[in-house]
């Protein structure tokens, strides 16, 4: 093994290595002085502290602002199932709810620390003036009163938390583009978020009579869905917006290319259910943000 | 759809890769490090005789996934075309919508790709009896798992934002099904303690362990030399 390996390896677990040693320039001017100054028992001590500049850094502010995004939604699903789970007699499913519950009290400690250790400040419940569960923007009477005492309501916003979760996180993936780290820890919640959208979305169709599947299957529209009435396949109209957006749930074409018109195990066109819910879509953060506030919560300014 | 990789962001990485082999060439050069023994690899990729190899860059990570939709595609259509004995009519139902998705999946990346495509693969099913229920979900659990592990683990190798949405938009419908399968093996089991860490993040894997796990059910071996 050799420096130039090492490097080397480096690099490819992290593409940002060489711009995380120091800017380009600087960084061959830094290395060719390494090079004629280090005596070879020094080797390790150098390199320790090469990686240390490479991973020391603070995170830029962009990427803090999306993980403090992230914790906000965590935050709001935490808590979310925390009161249900303590509303007596309220869940019934306790091995769903469970699972779902310590999963994102594990997500709420997960970004809390990657935040700190990147040098940001993390949000903490202390930091919204409410959550309002009922989407009734402080009232506690929004559209979902008795979201802990029937369950079936609580279900119902459970389902769209975790879609809308998804969403987010999928929004926010280009935020983080090449960066292994934090790309690769916000796509890993998402994708247990989506896990728990779809076991939610079971549960209540095969136990409670819904009609949803494990995947979002929207109607077709004749223009971008914004409003979200044909992506939501929610049957609870009050939750529209989470499934509408710039690109809306039932969104058909993806990359310029349409899948309806793409061969499918049956012929040469493909339905507009599976090609919809065989794709699902981001929602931006200012879409998010505006879903939650004032309805669900609002922070303190 | 524009298929080609980002010029500009190769002619960056290559200047990038090019200055590390640089520096790394100047430091030997002058015998610091000349006393180590040298395990450097071969930068060149060789391609091995029979094995598909998927290439580099954006082009490559879609030829990744593309692989592995061919996969998931052919294991559902063997499943919808012979399904299990005695099997629900709700899980038949669920096991041809999965179908559709990922022959829509493959369809894509095919489409998105063009002539820089991959060619088909074929399968090697022969481990999995169809007949049994716990057998294929079995199989199709370790399909879905593996699917959700191998976008994750390869996505921040993506320098085009919009292929990496598109990424984000297959492998939380994978994740669904992961979950689904979960629960029909056994209720409640959508995060499987195998697929998740400590912290409640979902694993994610190389893609050289990918293939690892995808080449035991492909004909056509499959290589992702690139990306390691």
């Amino acid at each position: 093994m050799n420096l130039f390996s090492i490097v080397e390896e480096i690099e490819k677990i992290d593409p940002e290595f060489n711009d995380r040693i120091s800017p380009r320039r600087d960084a061959i001017k830094n290395i060719t002085s390494f090079g004629s100054k280090v005596a070879i028992a020094a080797v390790p001590f150098a390199l320790g502290n090469l990686f240390k500049k490479a991973y020391g850094q603070t995170a830029s502010a962009s990427v803090i602002s999306v993980l403090n995004f992230a914790l906000t939604l965590e935050i709001l699903e935490a808590t979310f199932y925390n009161d249900g789970m303590a509303a007596s007699g309220l869940v019934t499913d306790t091995s769903y709810i469970t699972q779902i519950q310590s999963d994102e009290n594990k997500h709420v400690a997960f970004l809390t620390s990657a935040i700190s250790a990147a040098g940001g400040t993390p949000v903490t419940a202390s930091d919204f003036v409410y959550l309002d569960y009922t989407g009734g923007a402080g009232s506690m009477a929004g559209p979902f009163t008795g979201v802990f005492t029937n369950y079936q309501t609580f279900l119902a916003v459970a389902e769209t938390f975790e879609d809308t979760g998804v969403r987010a996180y999928k929004g926010q993936a280009p935020n983080l583009l090449g960066n292994q780290t934090y790309l690769t820890a916000a796509l890993d919640i998402h994708a247990v978020e989506a896990r728990h959208a779809s076991a939610i979305r079971y549960l209540r169709t095969t136990k409670y009579g819904a009609t949803v599947l494990p995947w979002i299957t929207s109607t077709a529209s004749a223009s971008v869905d914004t409003s979200g009435a044909a992506s939501n396949d929610t049957g609870v109209a009050a939750v529209n917006a989470n499934y509408g957006g710039a690109t809306p749930e039932n969104t058909t074409v993806q990359g310029g290319v349409n899948i309806l018109n793409l061969p499918s195990a049956t012929g040469s066109t493909t339905t507009f259910a599976a090609a919809s819910a065989a794709f699902d879509e981001p929602l931006t953060m200012a879409e998010v943000l505006a879903i939650l506030v004032p309805a669900f919560t609002k922070p303190k300014s | 759809m524009k298929t080609e990789t980002d010029l500009t962001n190769v002619n960056v990485n290559m200047a990038r890769r090019s200055f590390l082999r640089y520096a790394g060439a100047g430091v030997a050069g002058i015998g610091l490090l000349s006393a180590v023994s040298s395990c450097h690899k071969d930068h060149n990729v060789v391609p091995t005789a029979g094995v598909t190899d998927v290439g580099s860059g954006d082009i490559g990570v879609l030829n990744f996934a593309y692989a592995l939709e061919q996969l998931e595609a052919a294991f559902y259509l063997q499943v919808v075309a012979t399904p299990y004995t005695s099997i629900p009519s709700i899980e038949l139902s669920y096991l041809t919508d999965i179908r559709d998705h990922e022959v829509c999946h493959r369809e894509f990346f095919k489409a998105a790709l063009g002539t820089s495509a991959i060619q088909g693969l074929t399968p090697d099913f022969s481990k999995i009896d169809f007949t049994s229920r716990t057998a294929v979900l079995a199989a199709a659990k370790a399909f879905e798992d593996l699917g959700v592990t191998a976008y994750d683990g390869i996505a921040y190798n993506i320098q085009n934002a919009a292929y990496l949405s598109i990424a984000g938009s297959i492998v939380s419908v994978e994740a669904r099904h992961a979950a689904l399968i979960g629960n029909l093996i056994t209720q409640g089991n959508f995060v499987s303690s195998d697929q998740v860490d400590t912290n409640g993040l979902n694993i994610s894997n190389k893609p050289s362990a990918v293939l690892a796990g995808a080449n035991v059910y492909l004909k056509t071996k499959v290589s992702a030399n690139s990306f390691s």
